[in-house]
């Protein structure tokens, strides 16, 4: 497998996996390789730690994509035909655009961007981040003339939240929670009976009766848009399951992002989500196969001495320590996958961070798998 | 240490992958040593401490002993909330029969921040010497595997925001009273946990910042995985100058990867400086440790080394 074949005929790539696995360099060298082909690219991540600005050697990333200067790339060696932009999502701006969009007039608009609960947690919150980057996402697609969009997702812990943001919205504004909280005491109280006036009493004794009357400001403004935000779930999930659209799973060869990864996949595979390939980053490559260490110690005794050559020899002990654990997750995870689509990639001495390490991953990425071949004989010899 | 290991709550921060989890137990493991009660709390959808601590039970939603002194508990929003309302509701039934309603399920899952909040609750609550729940033992010692940074971060501010919304009424009240606990720095702390790179350190100073904001602050760094510095320049120059041609492919690979480990352990040392740097004193280091799985004989001597390190 290689990157570019995947993406080839792809207009969306979602990066998915653990966090700490490279998921955010990756999306920014699959970007940058999409870019350096000659297309017009932008890489949204919605890490909140701002890892692609540092990826990319920008300060600060905005809410709407902004082109990566060409120059940058230079000094690394890497020509780019096309464009490349970047953005990180803001899930608070992403929110209140959308709020801006839906909203049936100013009032209700006004309401809800006032609104305390809305103020204080629409960004806090689990899941507020998947869901808005989904909007993001569809926006992107509608609004600008990108050839290819690479996101980056939040860790896969998330990643129900992730896959299913937008049916869950949809059920909460079908459901009947939402008719109690727009009439507790009108007619929908009692149609419903006495359970429902059970459970607002309750939940006023317990939350107080300010908070509860936030939260039935919030959802009783928010239900003007029900259909708008109906509107774009299911628009969303046309965009996921497209043919245009393809996921990418990004791991590296430690027992849980495998595992993860794992769960990823069968997630993906229910949701009849279309996947590309899994990248494993960091492997550590088997070096020594059924040679002893010892060997290697006494062979090059004579010419870097006892010491050294038993320092040297202890390390490449170490290393195959990890290479074989690596060997070994890694066919667990060909096993269950039962699928042949990975791309290792090894783990590169140097730290990625910038624009030149983007350029070495970028490398492997991109490259068949006879060249990717060829580049790892040269890394072993 | 001492100071660390005697306060009641500590949260474990950080990037995703940087070993939170493997931390947080061998933090439990040197608060039990100690003979103080020690409660590891993982928070739902983690599903790592099972793994971790060699017990291959899958998630512990109830607290669960795990060696001398030492508990175990994956804290469940859906769990914490059933709990929580039938402690609120009398009698206890309606609450525990209100919480099964599934209007009370889509309600619980579309207001915003209520998971985080009955979370850091449930936290709370194991902290306290005079537990809530019925028949509940105290804990001297509760560390919490918290989620990733942000995610983290937005759980512990989580009480806070429900007060100032809240203003009077039970919620408002409890969120004060967990808000006045974790962050009273005698009583709870936070330890915060990095590789020693150039994105992980970046966002070590990050979190930082937004515990500033809410009020808390980092009372140890913890610098995970570090390499060993096994060669020396004159080694390096020794390598380099070595004649490659002369030995076999497998003799080379050995010398590349030694040069490779030099360029990985001189990496890191500009990122501890930044630390050092950051936070006034040396993060505290862990060795990376070169085993196929941590298992409990050597998590209980990472617990060592980290008892010692910090």
């Amino acid at each position: 497998m290689n990157v570019a074949d995947v993406i080839a005929d792809k207009r969306i790539v979602i990066c998915g996996g653990s966090g700490g696995v490279g998921k955010t360099t990756t999306s920014a060298a699959i970007a940058m390789g999409a870019a350096a082909a000659g297309r017009k690219v932008a890489v949204v991540t919605i890490d909140p730690a701002k890892r692609l600005a540092n990826s990319l050697g920008l300060e600060e990333l905005g809410n709407e994509p902004a082109l990566v200067d060409p120059a940058l790339f230079a000094p690394a060696g890497v020509e780019v035909e096309g464009e490349l932009w970047a953005m990180m999502l803001d899930p608070k701006r992403t929110f209140d655009d959308l709020i801006d969009r839906l909203a049936p007039n100013e009032k209700a608009r006004d309401e809800v961007l006032a609104n305390r609960i809305y103020q204080e947690l629409s960004n806090a919150v689990a899941g507020s981040q998947e869901f808005t980057a989904m909007a993001k996402l569809y926006e992107l697609d509608r609004d600008y003339d990108f050839d290819l969009i690479v996101l980056d997702t939040p860790p896969s812990r998330n990643a129900l939240d992730f896959l299913d943001a937008p049916d869950r919205l949809t059920q909460f504004f079908e459901g009947r929670t939402l008719q109690v909280f727009l009439r507790p005491t009108g007619l929908a109280a009692r149609v419903m009976g006495r359970g429902t006036g059970m459970v607002f009493g309750v939940l006023k004794r317990v939350t107080g009766i300010d908070l509860l009357e936030d939260l039935a400001v919030f959802f009783r403004s928010l239900s003007g848009m029900i259909d708008g935000f109906k509107e774009r779930a299911q628009a969303v999930n046309k965009l996921l399951a497209d043919r245009g659209t393809v996921f990418l799973l990004v791991t590296s060869p430690e027992r849980e992002p495998i595992d993860e990864a794992i769960f990823f996949w069968r997630k993906l595979k229910a949701a009849r989500m279309p996947f590309g390939g899994v990248v494993v980053n960091r492997v550590h490559h088997d070096l020594l196969g059924d040679a002893e260490v010892n060997d290697v110690s006494d062979e090059l005794a004579a010419e870097l001495g006892d010491k050294l050559a038993g320092r040297v020899a202890e390390n490449f002990r170490d290393y195959h320590v990890l290479a074989r654990r690596d060997a070994r997750n890694i066919e667990r995870l060909g096993r269950q996958l039962r699928d042949d689509r990975l791309l290792l990639v090894p783990y590169l001495d140097e730290d990625v961070h910038d624009i030149e390490g983007l350029s070495r991953l970028n490398r492997y990425l991109f490259a068949t798998e006879v060249e990717r071949q060829k580049m790892l004989d040269e890394v072993v010899a | 240490m001492g100071d660390l290991l005697d306060k009641r709550l500590l949260f474990v921060m950080g990037k995703g992958g940087v070993g939170r989890s493997t931390i947080a137990a061998a933090l439990g493991l040197a608060g039990a040593r100690r003979g103080r009660r020690t409660i590891v709390v993982e928070v739902a959808g983690q599903h790592r401490l099972a793994g971790v601590f060699g017990s291959d039970h899958g998630a512990v939603l109830v607290e669960r002993e795990i060696g001398e002194n030492l508990f175990a508990i994956t804290v469940d929003p859906e769990h914490a909330t059933t709990e929580y309302l039938s402690l609120q509701v009398r009698p206890r039934a309606m609450g525990e029969l209100l919480a099964s309603t599934r209007m009370f399920q889509y309600f619980a899952a579309a207001a915003p921040g209520l998971s985080e909040l009955v979370t850091i609750g449930k936290i709370w609550e194991l902290a306290q010497l005079e537990r809530r729940s019925r028949g509940a033992s105290r804990y001297d010692l509760v560390i919490v595997d918290a989620p990733a940074t942000g995610h983290g971060v937005a759980m512990i501010r989580t009480p806070k925001q429900f007060a100032d919304i809240a203003r009077v009424g039970p919620i408002a009240h409890q969120g004060r009273i967990i808000h006045r606990f974790v962050s009273d720095r005698r009583k709870t702390g936070v330890v915060a946990v990095a590789v020693p790179q150039e994105m992980p350190v970046n966002e070590t100073l990050l979190l930082r910042d937004e515990l500033a904001d809410a009020g808390m602050g980092i009372d140890r760094v913890i610098a995970n995985g570090c390499y060993p510095q096994r060669f020396t320049a004159r080694d390096v120059e020794a390598l380099r100058e070595a004649n490659a041609d002369g030995h076999g492919p497998l003799a080379r690979s050995a010398m590349r990867a030694a040069l490779s480990e030099q360029v990985r352990a001189s990496e890191q040392r500009p990122q501890l400086r930044r630390l050092r740097d950051a936070f006034g004193e040396a993060p505290a280091r862990l060795p990376f440790v070169f085993a196929p799985e941590l298992d409990r004989g050597a998590l209980e001597a990472l617990s060592r080394e980290l008892e010692s390190a910090l």
